[in-house]
């Protein structure tokens, strides 16, 4: 199967001025300005199979957004080539825009003082959807969504995560075979989170749609994404599934022990996380996990153990922390 | 084009429903637009009132007309501005324009044209009461009052280009007010929106000639008010649509240079 969306040493570099604070640097800069180069995306390669969805991870400034924003045709890259559905993004031609869709969380597109109804009605218009096609597809996102009573108010009576349910529904009715979700369940509450990540499973679920999504939440990305692919300072650190990554990058396991007592010492076999009455948690060196829980076992009056890879969000901060620029391609 | 048709009837609906949506706003908007004309109409016609009876051929009367006129003529040569573009460029917005499979300048010429749906309906009232209290000597001739309605519309479509162009330049760098300013000082000037053209020294009206300004303003106002042959005023409507044609070239030059300036700041 040939890639969908396909990047090879794509980069993105802004002149950004720099200047220092203070009156004297101020007229200095009026002869002569000094500027240096910000590498937001720095010769990024991968490639994604149609219906993958895949997880974008990074820190705050790593480069997704940028990315994402560079495979919709919004930035011109400033180096590698990139290819969406087999357009060049970049180009932004009209038919490579009518089947795709970004997503982000912090923008909307629908008309603020109307009803979402009317801004569908626009979306109709904007990308020459038949109306047949239309209605049936609006009433299916509605019912997928459950946003039957909100697209009638308008659209700044709407809570947060009303809104972004209807703005996904808006950015969805001319059916893209691609979608950028850039943090679409920032700020919502858990719930609200849970809809949207069981809806985008769903609709790729249904119409095989290929996705790219950033999230802040692991949550998102353990829902959704079999393969992730992490940046860091505008290059890639690792491509693979998400399970290789914690094998990869976890240097530690977490090892839950109930014991009979809760005044024993733990500190000599591990890293005490916490401690709820007898039931201790501890965080051991992946590679002396078997030798000590045997220990544990053996010195300790021990009613439950359990092993367990620690939780997501702790091996991407490791990664990102240890700051290792291999890449792992699988 | 079946497509675009559908897409600016849309666009249309859409803007005339959101601007109802605030028509209360819309009026003290009006109404303090209204207040620019009145001025001036008072200060001239106190000075035609004062030399005799005219000045320049401007009696009180025709003064009035040319101010009522302006009135219904500036409202609709309101356009998106390049403050606007400045503000979607800095926020950020103008990404969401840039992902549909449309020009995003479409978007403006349709809902902009829209909203004057709503502009005119509001203008109405106000329109009748200035006309009653300064009682404007108007008397067009046919051709005119249908001449009237393309030469609004072609200024509505040379302003926009003038104000994308403008705009356009915060595609470069994202404070640009200063420029604007001066954008607006020389409008002005050369529109015939302070005074009628006919009253400017001679080297402003050789000026304006070479450029667009007049033919957003005072060509659009004379149309109705001035006497004016029916070639006279085709002759205008052609300068009209010559002025609009290299504005769209302008900015499809304009807009393929600068697009690929964007950063897509602030998100």
């Amino acid at each position: 199967m040939s890639a969908i969306i396909h990047l090879n040493n794509l980069s993105k570099h802004f002149k950004v001025p720099v200047r220092e604070a203070g009156l004297r640097a101020s007229i200095g800069s009026l002869f002569k300005r000094q500027f240096r180069t910000v590498k937001a995306v720095d010769e990024v390669s991968f490639q994604i199979q149609p219906g993958e969805v895949v997880g974008f991870l990074g820190p705050n400034g790593a480069g997704k957004t940028t990315t994402l924003k560079m495979l919709s045709g919004l930035l011109y890259p400033t180096g590698g080539e990139t290819s969406v559905l087999g357009f060049v993004p970049s180009r932004r031609q009209p038919q490579f825009l009518r089947q795709i869709t970004l997503v982000m969380g912090n923008r909307q597109q629908l008309v603020w003082d109307l009803p979402a109804l009317d801004s569908y009605d626009l979306m109709r218009a904007i990308y020459a959807i038949p109306t047949a096609e239309y209605i049936h597809m609006r009433e299916e996102l509605i019912d997928l969504l459950e946003i039957r009573d909100l697209v009638n108010k308008p659209v700044r009576n709407l809570s947060l995560g009303e809104r972004m349910k209807v703005e996904i529904a808006g950015a969805l009715l001319h059916r893209p075979r691609v979608l950028f979700l850039d943090e679409p369940t920032l700020g919502l509450d858990v719930t609200m989170q849970r809809r949207i990540r069981a809806f985008v499973t769903e609709y790729n679920r249904r119409y095989g749609a290929t996705v790219l999504l950033t999230s802040h939440y692991m949550a998102d990305v353990e829902a959704l994404c079999k393969r992730v692919i992490v940046i860091h300072h505008g290059k890639v650190l690792f491509d693979g599934e998400l399970s290789c990554l914690v094998e990869e990058f976890s240097a530690f396991k977490t090892v839950g022990v109930t014991l009979q007592t809760a005044s024993a010492e733990l500190q000599k076999y591990g890293e005490v996380i916490s401690q709820d009455g007898t039931r201790f948690t501890l965080r051991v060196p992946k590679l002396e996990t078997a030798q000590v829980t045997a220990r544990l076992l053996a010195d300790l009056p021990v009613d439950d153990l359990n092993v367990e890879d620690p939780p997501i969000e702790d091996v991407i901060e490791h990664v990102f922390a240890q700051g290792k620029l291999e890449e792992v391609a699988r | 084009m079946k497509h675009m048709l559908d897409y600016y009837l849309t666009t249309f609906r859409i803007a005339i429903q959101s601007q109802f949506q605030y028509r209360v706003v819309q009026y003290f908007y009006m109404i303090g637009m209204i207040a620019e004309p009145v001025i001036y109409l008072v200060v001239w016609s106190t000075i035609a009132d004062a030399q005799g009876g005219s000045v320049g051929g401007y009696t009180p009367g025709t003064f009035a007309a040319y101010y009522l006129v302006w009135t219904l003529v500036r409202n609709m040569n309101i356009v998106f501005t390049p403050y606007g573009w400045e503000q979607r460029i800095r926020s950020g917005w103008f990404s969401m324009d840039l992902l549909r499979p449309i020009h995003p300048l479409n978007n403006d010429v349709a809902y902009f044209a829209g909203m004057k749906v709503v502009v005119i309906i509001l203008w109405l009232p106000i329109g009748l009461f200035l006309a009653l209290f300064f009682k404007p000597e108007l008397h067009p001739g046919w051709y005119q009052v249908i001449g009237f309605f393309f030469a609004i519309w072609s200024a509505y479509l040379i302003r926009t280009m003038l104000l994308s162009l403008l705009g356009m330049i915060t595609f470069f760098t994202t404070r640009v007010g200063a420029i604007f300013e001066l954008f607006f000082a020389m409008e002005l000037v050369f529109s015939g929106r302070l005074v009628p053209m006919s009253l400017m020294p001679p080297v402003v009206q050789q000026l304006a000639g070479y450029m667009p300004f007049q033919w957003t303003f005072f060509f659009p106002i004379n149309v109705l008010v001035a006497p004016m042959t029916a070639l006279e005023m085709l002759g205008g409507l052609g300068m009209q649509l010559l002025w609009i044609a290299l504005g769209w070239v302008a900015v499809k030059l304009m807009w393929r240079f600068s697009v690929r300036q964007f950063s897509a700041v602030g998100g």
